[in-house]
């Protein structure tokens, strides 16, 4: 089982949907790597364990405390979500396609990158090139514990909308083999990515998307979505669940824990005060929300 | 079900791509790029058909309509020949780099009666359409003023490798980023009838522009400044601004919000009230078929594929439209050249007078050995 509550970091880079003034003021509150982690201590000693985050350059940073804290955070878990999407969009008009995948490919081990990325590039062969990328995000996470690995939505719904459908299946098996993970899909889309998710035999899969109750970036919209969860069989992890503040936080999570087979929340905040209410009016409606350490397992954690 | 192509297979092509191919009632039935590997990756993980030559696509593929997404060079070659086989023409921004192309695909089109369409998909964010329908409304008065701002963090350091950091390719700050923000002042305050005080400077590229600032002229001595910047880390992402000020009040619109602050005297939109007013995007945005990077790149595709379907030639950003946008670039462009119109040590002002055309600050880079920052258009 995930958490039932995931804390995300969209408050830390500044991504707030609906003020571009309220995300320059997040951008300045955690400017300091120290605030970030001062607000992850908060969440953790709330029982909010898992860390939902991008493979910003910050989050290496993140990692470095927490792994250098092993008693601190017995129980700290990274939910990482790759790659930090506009990374690789500045790159891409910077470089170009090409450009940007050779800027991110891993610069350790170059004999064996090149190798595998050359003879990748020229078989046309996207595979061996999809697996060096996912293993370039997740090098900041060595030694500590990643039992899912997302993959963003702009590019699972780039892929979906391409009909790229092999790229899904390529990295869900790199994710199990190489870090005994479970692969999660985030999406804006989330029916049409069910159907093809289906399609390709991803059992169960762990779908993050869009959930709340006035259907905002909810494709297909609030009708299909409520079928899916009733209907369908996959693991629902809820985001945007406050549509950035344009629903009441009550009204918001009475409706999102009112609906079946949701299986987490993943929320922000940017104040104590404020994971705390939302752990709070969770548990009103979610009696299993409280959060038990688990024991600490020395498999789970990825080797260094 | 109308039958797609799709040219240019870059971050705005392969964006265009994902979501038409989610269209229900599109066929993508060919894509077409001058790089074999990424026409290869496609072909063997997608079928889709693939061409690196765009006539063979236009003769083979039985296409209803094209998108077009290639270098802007590439533009008035590529939209001529689609519109000359009677294909409707989808095409990036900016329509072209020289006016007399714009005008003759214009015309082109409305001859044929085939619909058209530029990607200034500012047209569809919800925040910018509540602007519009606040200044259709009156809500501000007269309009005296407006501020057109766009900022991002593209060229951060003295190297590209894309066709986007080279003049000839009609690349810079101008075309890429600039033509957005003219384009809303087009459409919320009309066509310039004159330009000043244009400078087109370089940040960290040698070629090109990276900072924009101008002002355009509109009758009843109304005025817009285009501040524009896409070598600034400051911003996380592409960030546009709107400030429109008029006798009873004044609009703000980013891509998230849109504020208005209306006087008493002000006539009152319903739902509005005196004083601050907010709308958010999640208010004022509609749901799409797919959502890749904003409702409004989704948007802008559905109004093209609506209109191909009800062969509606007028429509939001058709070439007539986008050919405003493409007038003020090259007025501006000239605009640069002439330089500061006063000179600090007395020497008469350097603006173009009566059709002489003075040196001016371009005479100033070039005796200090520098190139003129103002682009040529040939």
């Amino acid at each position: 089982m995930m958490d039932r509550l995931l804390f995300g970091d969209n408050q830390f880079f500044g991504v707030n949907h609906m003020s571009e003034e309220k995300a320059r003021s997040q951008l300045l509150r955690f400017q300091r790597i120290e605030a970030v982690i001062d607000m992850l201590d908060a969440a953790y000693d709330e029982g909010v364990r898992t860390f939902m985050c991008t493979t910003h350059d910050r989050i290496a940073l993140v990692c470095d405390h927490v792994r250098s804290h092993p008693d601190r955070y017995a129980d700290f878990t990274f939910y990482p979500g790759m790659p930090y999407a506009h990374k690789y969009a500045n790159a891409v008009t910077e470089g170009g396609m090409l450009g940007a995948v050779r800027r991110f490919l891993p610069d350790e081990g170059v004999m064996d990158a090149a190798i595998r990325g050359g003879t990748s590039f020229a078989k046309r062969d996207i595979e061996g090139v999809t697996t060096l990328l996912v293993d370039a995000e997740m090098k900041m996470f060595a030694g500590l514990r990643a039992p899912v690995i997302f993959l963003q939505n702009l590019v699972v719904d780039l892929l979906l909308g391409l009909g790229f459908k092999d790229a899904f299946r390529i990295f869900a098996e790199h994710v199990m083999d190489r870090y005994g993970a479970e692969p999660g899909f985030i999406t804006m889309n989330l029916p049409a990515l069910l159907d093809v998710l289906e399609d390709l035999g991803i059992d169960n899969p762990i779908v993050c998307t869009n959930m709340n109750k006035i259907g905002f970036r909810m494709c297909g919209g609030v009708d299909a979505y409520e079928a899916a969860l009733r209907d369908r069989r996959f693991r629902a992890v809820a985001m945007s669940v406050f549509a950035s503040g344009a629903i009441q936080p009550r009204e918001a999570i009475e409706w999102v824990c009112s609906q079946p087979n949701i299986e987490s929340i993943v929320f922000g905040a940017s104040s104590v005060a404020n994971i705390r209410s939302t752990r709070e009016l969770v548990s009103e409606y979610w009696t299993d929300v409280t959060q038990t350490a688990r024991p600490l397992r020395s498999d789970d954690r990825l080797p260094v | 079900m109308i039958r797609v192509g799709v040219v240019g297979l870059g971050k705005m092509g392969l964006s265009h791509h994902a979501m038409l191919n989610a269209h229900p009632d599109v066929d993508v039935v060919g894509v077409c790029d001058s790089s074999g590997y990424i026409l290869g990756i496609l072909q063997k993980y997608t079928g889709v058909p693939t061409y690196p030559d765009f006539v063979a696509m236009l003769e083979a593929a039985e296409l209803d309509a094209v998108f077009i997404a290639t270098p802007s060079r590439s533009h008035a070659a590529l939209v001529g020949t689609a519109l000359e086989r009677g294909v409707h023409v989808f095409c990036e921004k900016p329509l072209t780099l020289d006016v007399r192309d714009t005008e003759r695909l214009s015309s082109l089109a409305r001859d044929w009666g085939l619909v058209t369409q530029v990607g200034y998909h500012n047209r569809f964010v919800g925040a910018f359409r509540e602007v519009k329908a606040l200044l259709d409304a009156g809500a501000i008065g007269n309009v005296t003023r407006a501020l057109a701002e766009a900022y991002g963090p593209v060229v951060l350091r003295p190297k590209g490798a894309t066709w986007r950091s080279q003049r000839n390719e009609g690349g810079g700050c101008l075309y890429d980023y600039a033509a957005h923000v003219i384009n809303l002042v087009n459409w919320y305050v009309g066509e310039p009838t004159g330009v000043g005080g244009t400078v087109l400077s370089r940040v960290f590229s040698r070629e090109i522009d990276d900072e924009i600032s101008s002002t355009l002229y509109f009758p009843g001595e109304r005025t817009a400044q285009i501040s524009v910047n896409w070598s600034d880390e400051s911003c996380r992402k592409m960030t546009t601004r709107i400030t429109i000020w008029g006798t009873t009040g004044r609009l703000y619109a980013d891509r998230q919000e849109c504020q208005a602050y209306l006087r008493d005297t002000a006539r009152i939109p319903i739902g509005y009230e005196p004083g601050w007013n907010v709308r958010y995007t999640t208010d004022l945005t509609a749901p799409v078929w797919f959502y890749l990077r904003g409702e409004e790149y989704s948007a802008q595709i559905e109004s093209f594929i609506q209109r191909v379907n009800e062969q509606r030639v007028d429509g939001v950003n058709d070439f007539t439209s986008a050919a405003a946008t493409d007038r003020a670039i090259a007025l501006m462009i000239a605009d640069a050249r002439t330089g500061a119109s006063m000179l600090a040590d007395g020497v008469t002002g350097a603006k173009p007078t009566r059709g002489r055309r003075v040196g001016g600050l371009a005479w100033l880079h070039r005796r200090r050995g520098r190139p003129d920052p103002a682009y040529s258009e040939g």
